[in-house]
């Protein structure tokens, strides 16, 4: 069934350190999707994250990913529908540009296989989309955040895994940096049909990038639904409990927020 | 790196048969020169055939191993603490493999267990113990700094250490002679007894580490990103953590705690050929026994007619080198 959504989340509560973090959290991405999951600190965003990915154990309620039981999913299935950018932490990565956009085809391969044409091919598509080629050969660990974080996009776009999850993309970049990777997620998802969901504070990302904005207050949503919706003064006084001002709607361009 | 990726094929295949020049070279070392001929005539052959089949090329072959499955498992434990320091000496494993042999030599040969490797099997469940110990302490104060790893190694590494100091305190003279020789980590052997006990403990981890080059690699650059390209991270990790006890605890067992091939090792690879697990492990286990078996020659020839132990050898030489890596992560950035 094509309308059956990729992410599908029902009634989710998960427990960490003895408390219900996200306690009844429901909602659903659509294939092609762009949705922008943000909300106040402590709500629960970092940990929906682990949740997909399964790196905390689920309370109660069902994930299903593609009409399938998250838990259902073996590694390498769930590598293949689903990839993953973490917050840049600028942790030390040795392997070349090159090599560590490589290590995104490991779902794609078998034990003993070696570098296929195809793989070549991902590898070579995800460089030339992220704009990377131009270091291929440099080491990870020397390149600046901004170019780091179109690295870690190439590596989980040669994975070819149809959803990306990423946690607070722009965060720690300059101005043109986020710039460049937000228009870079944005053209993913408009062109290539990347099924985008990003974790992020910053609500003007939101505003940007995505079509669906779901916002986590204590654990459940607060507000689900196009973004067209979420960018309204009410809306987000309700959810962060200070006045907003919303700037360049009708305009066609990206809505700004600010708080006044 | 020093090899381009294009030519690191050659350059393993180069590395092989250097390593095989080196051992060979190297059972001509010793004090006594033996007569070629002689030897070829296998056990019929006299003193020198002797010396060469029951000393020397057993010696060889257990330094080898033994230097292979050091390597191996210190850069095992580099790429699953993401730390260029952690090694099975540093870690506080080999500590804890020492004290599991002490422990069975003391109490265990009275029960009169049969039929299964004991020693190496106590020191095993030893270095098992210590590894989930660190692993333990490490995450639960959230990742793997330098600092972290190393505290928490030396700490485990002290308390493994006042146990087995105590053993030896309230054993006799004999016994406690006994246990300060092989805690200084030598290679003596006669005959091929000691080499097939190691092989079982060393086979697992070596193959272990040439298969799973792509989980190290994964795993190096951070559980989360193993995991999210498909890497079953658990049982991986499991796996790793198994076979480098067995390494340890094998190799422990019957040379004691040598230090610092698993340091001094995996880091020369990572400059030579880099830092990719699948040419790396290969590098290492080869460069790890020529290492270990050239250290030995050195040790039997320095300060001839005596033998200076294998373990004061590597720690003489590693010493220096871990604290030069210490100095310049601090300075640079740190990298597996």
């Amino acid at each position: 069934m094509i309308d059956e959504p990729l992410i599908n989340v029902d009634r989710l509560a998960v427990r960490r350190g003895g408390r219900l973090v996200l306690n009844g959290l429901s909602f659903a991405l659509r294939p092609g999707g762009f949705l922008c999951v943000t909300g106040p600190n402590g709500a629960g965003k970092t940990t929906l994250l682990l949740a997909l990915m399964r790196q905390v154990a689920i309370a109660e309620g069902r994930i299903r990913l593609a009409g399938r039981a998250l838990s259902d999913y073996p590694q390498r299935d769930l590598a293949k529908l689903m990839g993953y950018i973490p917050q840049a932490d600028g942790r030390p990565v040795s392997f070349s540009v090159e090599e560590f956009i490589l290590l995104g085809r490991y779902p794609h391969w078998r034990r003993f296989s070696t570098v296929t044409a195809e793989d070549r091919r991902a590898l070579r598509d995800a460089m030339a989309l992220t704009g990377t080629e131009v270091f291929a050969r440099r080491s990870v660990s020397t390149l600046s955040g901004g170019e780091r974080q179109k690295v870690f996009i190439a590596a989980a776009l040669a994975q070819e895994s149809r959803i990306l999850l990423l946690d607070e993309p722009t965060a720690f970049l300059d101005p043109r940096q986020q710039a460049e990777v937000s228009g870079l997620l944005r053209r993913l998802n408009r062109e290539r049909g990347v099924t985008v969901m990003m974790v992020t504070h910053d609500i003007n990302l939101g505003a940007f990038c995505a079509d669906e904005i779901l916002a986590i207050r204590d654990g459940a949503s607060a507000y689900s639904g196009p973004a067209s919706g979420f960018y309204k003064p009410d809306v987000l006084e309700d959810l962060y409990r200070i006045p907003f001002e919303v700037v360049g709607e009708g305009s066609g361009g990206p809505l700004r927020v600010f708080h006044r | 790196m020093i090899v381009p990726p294009e030519a690191r094929g050659r350059f393993l295949a180069a590395l092989a048969i250097l390593t095989v020049a080196a051992i060979a070279a190297s059972m001509f070392l010793g004090l006594k020169s033996l007569d070629w001929a002689a030897v070829c005539q296998g056990t019929s052959g006299g003193v020198d055939a002797e010396i060469f089949w029951r000393v020397r090329l057993p010696r060889v072959c257990l330094g080898f191993l033994a230097g292979s499955a050091l390597a191996a498992s210190g850069m095992a434990f580099q790429a699953m603490f993401r730390n260029p320091l952690a090694t099975p000496y540093t870690l506080g494993v080999s500590s804890g493999a020492s004290l599991g042999a002490a422990l069975y030599v003391k109490f265990g040969l009275a029960l009169g267990l049969t039929g299964l490797p004991w020693l190496p099997l106590a020191a095993f469940l030893g270095a098992a113990g210590s590894i989930s110990l660190v692993y333990g302490l490490t995450r639960a104060s959230r990742g793997f700094s330098t600092a972290t790893l190393l505290l928490a190694g030396v700490a485990i590494s002290f308390f493994f250490t006042s146990f087995i100091v105590f053993i030896q305190y309230i054993g006799d003279l004999t016994t406690s002679f006994r246990v300060a020789r092989w805690l200084m980590g030598g290679l003596e052997t006669v005959g091929f007894g000691p080499v097939l006990q190691v092989l079982p403990f060393a086979f697992p981890g070596i193959l272990a580490v040439l298969c799973l080059g792509h989980e190290l690699d994964l795993l190096a650059i951070g559980e989360d990103i193993a995991s999210a390209r498909g890497v079953a991270v658990r049982t991986i990790k499991k796996i790793i953590f198994f076979v480098a006890s067995l390494m340890v605890g094998g190799v422990v067992a019957a040379c004691g705690p040598i230090g610092f091939v698993g340091l001094i090792v995996p880091h020369v690879g990572r400059l030579v050929i880099g830092p990719r697990h699948r040419e790396l492990a290969p590098f290492t286990v080869l460069a790890g026994g020529a290492f270990l078996v050239l250290c030995d020659a050195l040790g039997r020839s320095l300060i001839a007619p005596m033998e200076i132990p294998v373990g004061i050898i590597t720690a003489l030489l590693g010493g220096p080198f871990f604290l030069a890596l210490l100095l310049r992560g601090r300075s640079e950035r740190e990298n597996i």
